[in-house]
């Protein structure tokens, strides 16, 4: 095994169904993706993902039921690389309007969207608002979002990545290690295969 | 702003695509996976497969299409057809689909909706609408038109996204298979009385025709004979639909 591939990817697995999808991008974009309900290897593994779906109250309670909670919070502290997917991101940041609280480890809300049409369902263009390592090379590109709720992060630093949708959107966040996209990578064609090998490159240098 | 969608439609009985009138003289037109991902490459936005045998035999080589489709595809993937009830879409949704269609068993128990859209979310619960024009409006029809509901469709579609419902997929029995244009009237009817997306469906025949569909209000415009023919007219649609001013993706 050459040094650029296998990175293993731990997928933490709380019982919220498929990951089929996430999984079969991850090993697409040249790493190792595993599928887990074991708290030491979500700790440690070299990449975290957190594969969201549904709320961000049963994400959290799914999650915290295997221990996966704490162990995202000690990986978290000691700077490994964490990369949250859609609900998988909104559930790194504090209390949901659709109930139910979060991780809390990024400040800020998350809000149901107002838009004339939720969910902002569809491609939408990605608009960075500064550099970032898990989305360069994407300033302008399309990516395929399917969600009725959004974080607000509170320092507008975190926020990596927006796009308009009557009103302005956080599509991506980057603070340290911790890293999320409200966007579906694994079903964002060539634009979200780029974001998983950027996260992957990410994860093997830090 | 989100970017107007083109949809196309891929008809599945015994694991294969196949393409019929009415679901009548059925025609072998390909392999599911190997036409999906001809459409992902050529930059369709996002696939729906329809089961139109959709009996219990049909079931598992319909979960080993979704399951090959959740990993060779890059772009989202809606399953419908014969959707019974809650327990059938879940197997669809945990095999993979992105998001499931349901119809005539959400519109004899709507209670499915909420039931989906509380485990999975809204944004993986399509609600197909089937109307037809009856009495100056809409009435909703179910087994592939033939059986007229007494409902008004704009009323259920209502009904549907208060129930939980994130989409609509409307179609037109009136227009379908005809190639002369969505029906305007009911796209724009049913778009104007929800705040979800819609999804025209039913009579494309050309670009002007999905602009058409766009301006009445419809975030996505389903296709099928018209791409199955000849897949490369997909990126050709696309093209006019940008030069036609709408903000489609490239």
């Amino acid at each position: 095994m050459s040094a650029e591939a296998g990175l293993l990817v731990v997928l933490a697995d709380y019982g919220a169904g498929n990951m089929r999808s996430v999984c079969s991008a991850i090993r697409r974009a040249g790493a190792e993706p595993l599928v887990s309900v074991d708290a030491a290897e979500v700790a440690r593994a070299p990449l975290a993902v957190i594969a969201g779906v549904g709320h961000v109250a049963s994400t959290t309670r799914g999650l915290a039921a295997g221990g996966l909670d704490e162990a995202l919070r000690e990986r978290v502290a000691a700077g490994r690389p964490t990369l949250g997917i859609c609900v998988g991101m909104q559930v790194l940041f504090e209390g949901s309007e659709e109930g139910g609280s979060g991780l809390g480890l990024l400040a800020g809300p998350v809000r149901r969207l107002r838009a004339r049409r939720v969910p902002h369902m569809g491609w939408n263009t990605l608009r960075l608002g500064r550099p970032s390592a898990l989305l360069a090379g994407l300033d302008g590109a399309d990516a395929y979002f399917a969600h009725s709720y959004a974080a607000e992060p509170v320092d507008v630093e975190v926020a990596a990545a927006t796009v308009e949708h009557d009103g302005t959107i956080v599509a991506a966040v980057e603070a340290g290690s911790l890293a999320g996209v409200q966007f579906h990578p694994e079903r964002s064609g060539a634009a979200g295969a780029l974001v998983l090998r950027n996260a992957i490159r990410w994860a093997r240098a830090a | 702003m989100v970017k107007r969608r083109v949809i196309p439609c891929l008809d599945v009985a015994g694991g294969r695509v196949v393409k019929g009138v009415n679901f009548v003289g059925l025609r072998d037109v390909g392999e599911p996976i190997e036409l999906a991902t001809r459409y992902s490459e050529l930059g369709a936005d996002e696939l729906v497969f329809l089961d139109i045998t959709a009996t219990v035999e049909a079931r598992r080589p319909m979960l080993e299409l979704i399951e090959r489709s959740a990993e060779e595809l890059t772009i989202p993937f809606t399953v419908g057809g014969g959707v019974t009830g809650l327990e059938d879409a879940r197997s669809l949704l945990r095999a993979g689909a992105d998001k499931v269609a349901v119809n005539r068993a959400a519109f004899e128990e709507p209670s499915m909706l909420t039931a989906l859209a509380d485990e999975f979310g809204a944004q993986a619960v399509v609600c197909a609408i089937d109307a037809r024009v009856a009495n100056g409006g809409y009435e909703v029809v179910t087994h592939g038109g033939r059986t007229p509901r007494g409902r008004d469709a704009v009323d259920w579609a209502r009904e549907a996204v208060e129930r939980g419902a994130g989409e609509l997929l409307v179609t037109s029995i009136d227009a379908d298979g005809t190639r002369a244009g969505y029906d305007l009237v009911l796209t724009a009817a049913v778009a104007n009385a929800v705040g979800v997306p819609v999804i025209a469906s039913g009579g494309a025949g050309h670009a002007a025709h999905m602009a058409e569909a766009y301006a009445s209000g419809a975030e996505a415009a389903l296709i099928a004979s018209i791409v199955h023919e000849r897949p490369e007219r997909l990126p050709e649609l696309k093209a006019e639909l940008q030069e036609l001013g709408w903000n489609v993706r490239i």
